[in-house]
């Protein structure tokens, strides 16, 4: 009986990939653990392993085929017995046919709650951005890789250290390259001891250097949490402005794919309660790389909150020799005069897919993008409360005592006689990030409860 | 500094029980050979000085405390005075980078720091040494390669392993030391640094003052290894116990440290037994130990007057040290004066250094 390959998902988040070669052919003999393809995502190239024993019948999707979806049968194996020809009637299309159909729900793959936060609508150009400038699509890993990339040029104090940063090329891939560009005294591969790694880079930026400490997730920085508040934060202020802590803590943060709830949490609002500390955490690539620019040259600390989920997505980014954003400064992403919708992160990509939705109903949102959460640009927030009188918040994370309920205190405090309506909040739900893929899609924000909550404070 | 790409690193070591001592002992070998350093007469007087200066010093502070004063947290360095002093004075000023604790003031001042402004920042005024804003436990002087007064326990240890690292990285030849006590050294934090610091051959010394009690509890009690000194023998990191309690001995240790160190050998890791005869802290009754033990310490075991005694044999008249204790005495009573006179800190002082740069 022929046995379909598919294309195997080699992470959580992947969606498809390129099927980078073929190490058989057609009627090869395979067993168990022989290596069949390598197949190359975003992050990494895998290699993929036949699972039963046969004789290698069509190959169907050819190597070198880029945008491979998970799933797509790509050759198929004969069991024993079978004759190694190609099966006459080519079952590729038969396969398409099934696939449209819906799904059995006992084979189905159940969708994880981290698609919702999936978007395709685009921030409106950065007005920062000259007029003119050439733009380029990348990833924000690129920018990212790039904005190290180009700071460790530029000034030899910088250098990164972290979990798998060096010769594994980044645990996702965000330090791809820099071992080959700058080497091992400046691309340092770190033992898993995020206390100890983090107290090391704290001290070397009071000793004069510039460090780029990576944490492969924000989630392992909970171990070194000590050292970025007690040690980095507080010591400018501790020294009366002698001693300075010009150090970068960066990662993912969020949640990712069905990773549960360790793995799982956002913590811009802890780090954003921090004097002392700037936390930055950006949506698109032009923005992770401006602001990281900006970040590695600050004489502070800073926590550069990034998203798993988002380091695959492209966007436009300037092709500028020297592109550094402002810290402190929140970006209209969406013009709108009837409602103002505030967010970072991953949540503008659902904020501006609502407003685009909202649009259709006749409803214009603004929409503004924090980008730093602290020092928090009030003032933009008010602006916009100003000219709309309604608002709500976005956010990717626990409800309570989170940035949405510091915005509804600036709200309360400074924008009161502007407000039309009570400021809503659209976070996840108070409850660790469950495994279920059921569970984690309620638990997470998605875009229809964004534009329920607009259609709420606009009494629609 | 990292590791050499594609697995070039240093061969694993044999697990035969020939490698069991490697050089772990080596150091111990040759303090043990000469234990004790050959100060000149000049140099055991400037020793006696800083010791005595760091006494007078602690004593005024708990005077000062007592009333009022001095508030919060106040950790008194009497009875560990040879430590910092034995230690600093075998250090390249302007090279070598120095990190402690809280119990912080007497390696300030065995740095030469000027006791009028550490002892105007306990008193919280804004000629202090962090214009009030840090207090007994947070003081720096990045001037003096002085990078803290931590007040979290066992965090001065990464930190410390940090300025070595810039030390490695800058090539510009210094040494770090990180002074943490008996106390601290049951942190994980610690061993997470020891593992690095050996693993990039880091340029440290850890200095662990074991004064016996990490705040109430007696090292028996806290630690399943009293000998601190093998605390670095999982990560091959040479050992050295040493008397805290002989200023020259200490420099002798610390000599034999800094050679091993400056010559690209990695860390070294020194035990240094010492006592403190106050509390814990300011606010400490001791009640975990007798006075009889305390008194015995001070009458037989006492730094400074173990070092006025060999001044005395080396030919120096009572009138000269008594010259020497009128000026400590003198240089303290005016560091108080000026803490108690300075003025505390403006209002606006509190919304500055927050941030260094305005976004």
């Amino acid at each position: 009986m022929a046995i379909e390959l598919k294309m195997p998902a080699l992470s959580p988040t992947m969606e498809e990939g390129k099927l980078a070669k073929w190490l058989v052919k057609e009627g090869d003999e395979v067993s168990s653990g022989d290596i069949l393809a390598e197949i190359e995502t975003d992050k990494a190239t895998m290699e993929f392993e036949a699972v039963d024993e046969g004789t290698v019948g069509k190959i169907l999707i050819a190597e070198g085929t880029e945008g491979v979806k998970v799933g797509t049968v790509i050759a198929m194996l004969n069991g024993d017995g079978e004759a190694a020809a190609p099966a006459v009637e080519a079952p590729a299309q038969a396969d398409k046919a099934e696939e449209s159909e819906a799904p059995k729900a006992d084979k189905a793959a159940p969708e994880t709650g981290t698609t919702q936060l999936a978007a395709k609508a685009e921030p409106a150009r950065d007005p920062e951005i000259p007029h003119g400038t050439n733009m380029k699509t990348s990833t924000v890993r690129e920018a990212l890789r790039d904005a190290m990339a180009e700071e460790m040029r530029r000034d030899d104090r910088v250098f990164v250290m972290g979990e798998e940063v060096a010769q594994y090329q980044g645990a996702y891939k965000v330090t791809q390259g820099l071992l080959d560009e700058f080497g091992p005294e400046r691309v340092i591969d770190t033992p898993i001891t995020e206390y100890g790694f983090a107290g090391i880079g704290t001290g070397a930026a009071m000793g004069g250097l510039r460090p780029i400490v990576e944490f492969m997730t924000f989630n392992f920085a909970m171990q070194a949490i000590d050292h970025i508040i007690n040690s980095a934060a507080k010591t400018n202020y501790m020294s009366g402005g002698q001693m300075r802590c010009p150090v970068v803590f960066r990662g993912p943060n969020g949640a990712a794919s069905r990773v549960g709830a360790q793995h799982s949490q956002n913590f811009g609002p802890w780090y954003a309660s921090v004097p002392g500390l700037v936390v930055i955490a950006p949506y698109d690539a032009s923005d992770a790389k401006g602001l990281l620019k900006a970040a590695i040259r600050s004489e502070d600390p800073v926590v550069f909150l990034e998203n798993e989920l988002v380091y695959g997505r492209s966007f436009e980014l300037p092709e500028l020799d020297d592109h550094v954003l402002p810290i402190g400064k929140a970006r209209t992403v969406r013009e709108g005069k009837d409602v103002t919708i505030v967010s970072y992160s991953i949540g503008i990509g659902l904020a501006l897919e609502a407003a685009e939705t909202l649009a259709g109903e006749g409803i214009e949102a603004e929409v503004i993008d924090l980008r730093t959460l602290r020092p928090l640009d009030k003032q933009a927030v008010l602006d916009s409360l100003a000219k709309t009188n309604r608002l709500i918040v976005v956010e990717e994370g626990f409800p309570v005592c989170s940035i949405a309920s510091e915005i509804i205190a600036i709200c309360m405090e400074e924008g009161f006689d502007n407000l039309d309506a009570p400021v809503l909040r659209v976070c996840n739900e108070d409850v660790p990030l469950p495994y279920a893929a059921k569970l984690e899609k309620a638990a997470l924000i998605d875009v229809p409860r964004v534009i329920e909550a607009v259609k709420k404070v606009c009494y629609r | 500094m990292a590791k050499t790409p594609r697995g070039t690193a240093k061969a694993a070591p044999p697990q035969n029980s020939e490698d069991e001592d490697f050089a772990l002992h080596s150091l111990q070998e040759q303090l043990e050979a000469d234990r004790r350093y050959a100060a000149t007469k000049d140099e055991l007087l400037t020793f006696y000085e800083q010791m005595l200066q760091i006494r007078r010093f602690e004593e005024k502070a708990g005077q000062l405390y007592g009333l009022g004063l001095i508030g919060g947290f106040c950790h008194l360095y009497i009875g560990q005075e040879a430590v910092a002093v034995g230690l600093q004075s075998a250090l390249e000023s302007g090279k070598d980078s120095v990190i402690t604790g809280y119990r912080d003031h007497g390696h300030m001042l065995a740095y030469g720091i000027d006791p009028k402004v550490i002892m105007a920042e306990l008193t919280g005024r804004h000629s202090g040494i962090s214009k009030g804003k840090g207090g007994s436990m947070h003081m720096f002087s990045v001037e003096h390669k002085f990078y803290g007064g931590h007040g979290i326990v066992g965090a001065q240890v990464p930190l410390g392993s940090g300025l070595a690292f810039a030390h490695k990285y800058r090539k510009d030849g210094g040494v770090a030391v990180a002074y943490f006590g008996d106390g601290a050294a049951n942190q994980g934090q610690v061993y997470e640094a020891f593992n690095m610091a050996a693993l990039w051959q880091l340029p440290i010394i850890f200095v662990i003052e074991n004064n016996q009690y990490a705040m109430g509890t007696a090292v028996t009690r806290s630690s399943a290894e009293t000998h601190f000194h093998r605390r670095g023998t999982a990560f091959r990191i040479p050992g050295m116990q040493v008397d805290g309690m002989d200023v020259l001995e200490v420099r002798q240790a610390a000599q034999i440290a800094l050679a091993h160190v400056r010559g690209g050998n990695g860390p070294v890791l020194m035990e240094l037994n010492t006592y403190r005869y106050r509390g814990h802290s300011m606010s400490d009754p001791a009640k975990y130990r007798s006075r009889e033990e305390v008194q015995g310490v001070r009458e037989k075991r006492d730094p400074i007057d173990h070092a006025r005694a060999e001044l005395l044999e080396l030919g120096v008249a009572e009138a000269d040290l008594k010259a020497i204790d009128k000026r400590v005495r003198a240089q303290v009573a005016e560091a108080a004066d000026f803490a108690e006179s300075s003025p505390e800190p403006e209002l606006p002082e509190l919304y500055t250094d927050v941030l260094v740069e305005r976004y």
